[in-house]
């Protein structure tokens, strides 16, 4: 079962890692960020789990539940920002607009 | 551990992988913020596999629910911009990329660890508000800056609520000089001396 779950934890993080890389719109961005810390709550249940510290692991992945969703938060705020003042979510415009 | 279970592990985990790929594959942001949602709810499914009950709750509740909320509000403001374009990282060097990042990854955690045996725990609320007393704080700090990244959400710059203001100001027309001096004279004759 651990091998299962790691391979699953291994392929979120491949898949969120390859979005992150690719993507140019912000939100996206922020979707791919959400993907990696899914897969970072997933392996601290799973490291819970192997190491014999179960409650530690689920509190860890508690915490990591909450900054993930602060970051989406904040993320989805700059981005909606960012489109009001700039009018695109497009990052390479971003980068070559002046102002 | 029986098959049955470890079918079940397989078909959640790859269930997981193929929402997590739709989000990726999904041209509409819409589309990809639902995805994600899938991403929650297999992800759930498999913190309840695992005994982790109030995690699965929470990831569940806040994952698949507000979260979604959140990007499906965040995209009515923003507007679903389609963005069928090429990367900014050519895919071959991503590829390699992430190939690295995975055979890092492979080299950190190989060989697999045996599961220990559990060791003697308190309750895990003990552990969450005793033991993590410090990551709740922060966790608590982490959730006002949330609630202001909402409300920066939502509100909108002085400087956009001033150019509405002028330009609601340009759209009216002035009265005509001729015509104030006119209602002037008239409001003197009503009014007696």
């Amino acid at each position: 079962m651990t091998t299962v779950l790691v391979v699953g934890v291994f392929g979120l993080v491949a898949i969120g890692l390859y979005g992150l890389l690719i993507v140019r719109n912000l939100i996206k961005i922020v979707i791919a960020l959400q993907l990696l810390t899914k897969a970072a709550a997933l392996a601290m249940v799973v490291a819970g789990q192997v190491s014999g510290q179960v409650n530690l692991g689920q509190s860890l992945a508690l915490t990591v539940i909450v900054a993930d969703t602060i970051v989406a938060v904040v993320g989805l705020a700059l981005a909606v920002q960012v489109r009001r003042r700039f009018g695109t979510l497009d990052v390479r415009q971003l980068s070559t607009q002046k102002r | 551990m029986g098959v049955k279970s470890l079918m079940l592990e397989i078909a959640l985990v790859f269930g997981m992988l193929l929402c997590a790929v739709m989000v990726i594959r999904a041209g509409r942001l819409l589309a990809a913020a639902l995805w994600l949602a899938g991403v929650s709810v297999f992800t759930a499914m498999l913190l309840y596999r695992l005994g982790a009950i109030e995690v699965a709750v929470i990831e569940l509740s806040v994952g698949a629910g507000l979260v979604t909320v959140l990007f499906v509000f965040a995209i009515s403001v923003a507007g679903d911009q389609g963005m069928k374009v090429p990367s900014s990282v050519p895919k071959p060097l991503a590829w390699g990329l992430l190939a690295f990042a995975l055979v890092l990854l492979l080299y950190l955690t190989l060989p697999p660890p045996e599961v220990s045996a559990m060791r003697a725990e308190a309750a895990f609320t003990e552990t969450l508000w005793q033991g993590r007393a410090l990551d709740v704080l922060v966790q608590i700090v982490m959730i006002f800056s949330g609630v202001l990244g909402f409300v920066g959400l939502l509100s909108e710059s002085k400087s956009e609520q001033m150019a509405a203001v002028v330009a609601l100001a340009e759209a009216e027309p002035e009265p005509p000089a001729e015509a104030a001096v006119t209602e002037a004279d008239a409001l003197l004759e009503q009014e007696p001396v």
